[in-house]
């Protein structure tokens, strides 16, 4: 073959492969956690969407973080065109300007009425995300095997009461605050003590204490699986996967409210996503009063909107009450951080550094 | 062709010898040579660019992005150039204010990538740990401000900006080429004063992670060696069918993918494994003192080993295969013993093989991904761990490109060591 055709053959074959991937524009791809997470998701956003306007989703899993929609934006092929993050991501990666912004007088307003920027719970809405979520980490155990249960964050710390390997997720995020806590730091002064050398020697101090016991976990979907294989006594989890497994799955595990860290979760679209409207038309029907309370009957996480929360009833096929399993539950906030996304922001680069180095050490 | 060959050609020097076309023939034959040649090359071409597309652009541009960082530089032009003139000595004054502020909001309306108010302070935190929000919201809140002095409405926004150590770092980085992520790379930093010292000792990881990687290849590399060389050597001197039938065996896992084995040692050495199991089975250890062999640097050491072991196999017997066995045998008959016979005679024909076998297993090892990421644990992973760390999570590229480019010159002076001391000339892959 001379190269003058082989060359064209080439060019064809992959304009063919490119027409063939522009053919699918009425799809959007939906990036998030996984697991029963993006199951409440599929529920309660894509599958209405979906039948409303006839567009197609394409859902994907990731581990949070911000790397991939770094790497997508900054070679500028944006394969995500919609994405579930933490706040403290979304605020970095908007002040990077990977992130579109969103114009808030957009979205829709409540279903009583009230507007968007009345209706979202305060510090829920930025200049690139809108949240849809408030989400916890908290801890668990397993009732049938520990009998007269921990009650306070102290107790997971606590080796001597009770004994057994301890769960948590592999970085400093929430670990630092809990150990604070546990270390008799009240709730509202876990920030103050943090932004000190002291404070976070003082946590390090207090993880010291267990971290032989410990395993690491990354993924949301692998604490209830630890707890149930029975390879560790307590873990820390995200407590709506921790309420699927006893809802969905009739695990006896018990979740701890004392010294939970709450945060959000958010929508955002990376800058130059291929179906930016769609996305956005995505966003704006998923936050909708409507769409958020019916994910609060698959999954215990608090709607982001005040009009949703006379909507939440039971969960989807259980005579449970969805209102005390959310992290927003005044029960359940007693003894809460929310978590600092400024603090984070700020300290998590060298705190990595620091909560990696110690890991090895 | 000589001149000898040809006397008569010599007698008639200077007078060049015709083709019957009239082109002197000397020239007619480097032209048809220089065409074979170039016909040769065009078939190396499709190698020769993927080797360029593929190895040298990307490793430059990885060496290139741990030195040059031009964050501060384009998100601040006016800045750059205003503060070259300071002192560093106290606050800079009211123009450098200025052309900081408005380079502030500048960024802050544009949001162009890579040149936001965001990556400045990414760029400066790397420095100055805790300061990522001041830049963040400050510039929120300058965007208010439309005059002078700015100064004072700067260090309104925050009193922060009172402190001279953020100016130097400030300055430090409007130079697009920058010696900080090497610096980061080998646990150093600059002080408040831009001088440049150690990190603090709960900071640092770098270098003690660089000796564990060199301290495990070694292990692995001398691991790998004990067990290849008598499998070499049965392989080299069983009859042919017998040894197929080994050499299968060593390849079988060879061929088997690397997750799947890296899998089943999981599967062998956990707690709730093979090994515990049967140990706990007859008795040797309690049920709840079962060993830990995994997610440590035990487990990386094993798995490695078996991981890498059919590279050392594999040039040893190629070398072994061309001894012949009647040396050994002449050796004999010469009066040297079993072991000198081994020693002398045996052993220094196998080098070539040992230096290759050694040099790509460490090679391979100390630059191992996948297997110390999932055996590792926490106390096993390898410098390559770390890098990935940086590319994929923290996402300062910088300090990954310093990092991995430490590692590859380590990996280039091993090989000029090991030229020096064995001769690359002698290495044989079989």
């Amino acid at each position: 073959m001379k190269l003058s055709t082989l060359l064209k053959t080439t060019v064809a074959g992959v304009g063919l492969a490119f027409a063939s991937s522009m053919a699918q524009a009425g799809d959007i791809t939906v990036v998030s956690w996984g697991g029963a997470y993006t199951k409440s998701q599929i529920e309660a956003y894509h599958k209405p969407w979906i039948a409303k306007t006839g567009n197609g989703i394409k859902s994907e899993d990731y581990n949070g973080g911000t790397a991939e929609i770094k790497a997508q934006v900054e070679a500028g092929n944006v394969t995500w065109d919609i994405v579930d993050v933490e706040l403290s991501d979304a605020v970095r990666a908007c002040d990077e300007g990977l992130l579109e912004t969103i114009d808030h007088s957009t979205l829709p307003a409540g279903a009583d009425g009230t507007a968007a920027t009345d209706d979202f719970i305060e510090g829920t809405l930025h200049d690139c995300a809108v949240a849809n979520i408030v989400w916890s980490t908290i801890f668990a155990y397993d009732s049938s095997k520990i009998a007269d249960g921990p009650t306070t964050m102290a107790d997971f710390f606590d080796l001597k009461k009770y004994p057994g390997k301890r769960g948590l997720r592999k970085g400093p995020k929430a670990n630092l605050e809990m150990a604070l806590i546990a270390d008799g730091v009240p709730a509202k002064d876990v920030y103050e003590v943090l932004n000190t050398p002291e404070g976070i020697d003082r946590a390090f101090k207090k993880l010291d204490t267990i971290k032989d016991s410990v395993v690491w976990w990354e993924a949301g979907a692998q604490p209830p699986q630890l707890l149930a294989d029975g390879e560790v006594a307590m873990t820390t989890a995200y407590n709506g996967r921790i309420f699927n497994a006893v809802a969905g799955e009739g695990k006896p595990f018990e979740i701890v409210w004392d010294g939970q860290i709450w945060d959000l979760d958010l929508w955002v679209i990376p800058k130059g996503a291929k179906n930016k409207e769609l996305a956005l038309d995505f966003l704006k029907f998923s936050t909708s009063t409507e769409a958020l309370a019916a994910q609060a009957s698959w999954i215990s996480y608090g709607p982001a909107r005040k009009s949703s929360s006379s909507l939440v009833g039971k969960y989807h096929n259980k005579d449970i009450d969805m209102g005390p399993q959310m992290p927003t539950a005044p029960d359940n906030l007693k003894n809460a951080v929310q978590n600092d996304f400024n603090f984070w922001a700020d300290n998590q680069d060298q705190l990595n550094e620091r909560f990696n180095a110690w890991l090895a050490g | 062709m000589t001149d000898a060959a040809l006397p008569s050609t010599a007698q008639t020097a200077g007078a060049a010898i015709l083709a019957d076309d009239g082109i002197p023939l000397k020239q007619k034959l480097a032209r048809t040579t220089r065409q074979l040649k170039w016909r040769a090359f065009l078939l190396t071409l499709p190698l020769v660019l993927f080797l360029i597309v593929s190895f040298v652009l990307p490793i430059g541009q990885m060496l290139f992005r741990s030195v040059h960082n031009p964050t501060a530089g384009k998100v601040l032009p006016n800045f750059t150039v205003s503060i070259q003139n300071w002192d560093e000595q106290g606050l800079p004054d009211e123009a450098v204010f200025e052309g900081f502020v408005k380079d502030i909001q500048d960024a802050a309306q544009k949001r162009e990538i890579g040149r936001t108010v965001g990556n400045l302070a990414t760029r400066i935190n790397y420095e100055i740990p805790g300061t990522r929000s001041l830049f963040t919201s400050s510039a929120r809140k300058l965007k208010r401000v439309k005059e002078g002095p700015y100064k004072e409405a700067l260090l309104k926004t925050n009193k922060k900006w009172d402190n001279p150590a953020i100016w130097r770092a400030l300055k430090r980085a409007t130079r697009d080429f920058t010696p900080a992520f090497y610096l980061a790379a080998v646990d150093r930093k600059y002080d408040d004063e831009g001088r440049i010292v150690q990190a603090e000792e709960l900071y640092q990881i770098y270098i003690g992670n660089f000796g564990k990687t060199l301290w495990l290849s070694t292990i692995i590399t001398f691991c790998c060696f004990l067990l290849a060389f008598p499998v070499s050597y049965l392989l080299s001197v069983l009859p042919l069918r017998t040894s197929n039938l080994l050499m299968i065996l060593v390849l079988l896992p060879f061929w088997t993918s690397l997750l799947v084995r890296t899998t089943a040692w999981i599967a062998i050495l956990q707690t709730e494994g093979i090994i515990n199991d049967i140990l706990v089975f007859i008795g040797l250890v309690a049920d709840d003192g079962r060993i830990q062999m995994i997610y440590n640097r035990t487990g990386t050491v094993i798995s490695m080993v078996h991981i890498l072991l059919p590279f050392m196999i594999l040039p040893l017997y190629s070398v072994m295969k061309t001894i012949p066995p009647s040396y050994m045998r002449a050796a004999r008959s010469l009066g040297a013993n079993p072991f000198t016979a081994f020693r002398r005679v045996y052993f220094p024909q196998t080098l070539p093989g040992i230096a290759a076998g050694t040099l790509l297993v460490f090679i391979l090892s100390i630059g191992f991904y996948i297997t110390p990421a999932l055996v590792g644990g926490e106390d096993g992973i390898l410098i390559s761990n770390l890098i990935a760390y940086h590319i994929q999570k923290s996402l300062n590229w910088s300090l990954g490109a310093a990092l991995g480019a430490i590692l590859l010159v380590a990996v280039l002076v091993l090989y000029w060591i090991y030229n020096k001391l064995v001769g690359i000339e002698r290495l044989s892959f079989g």
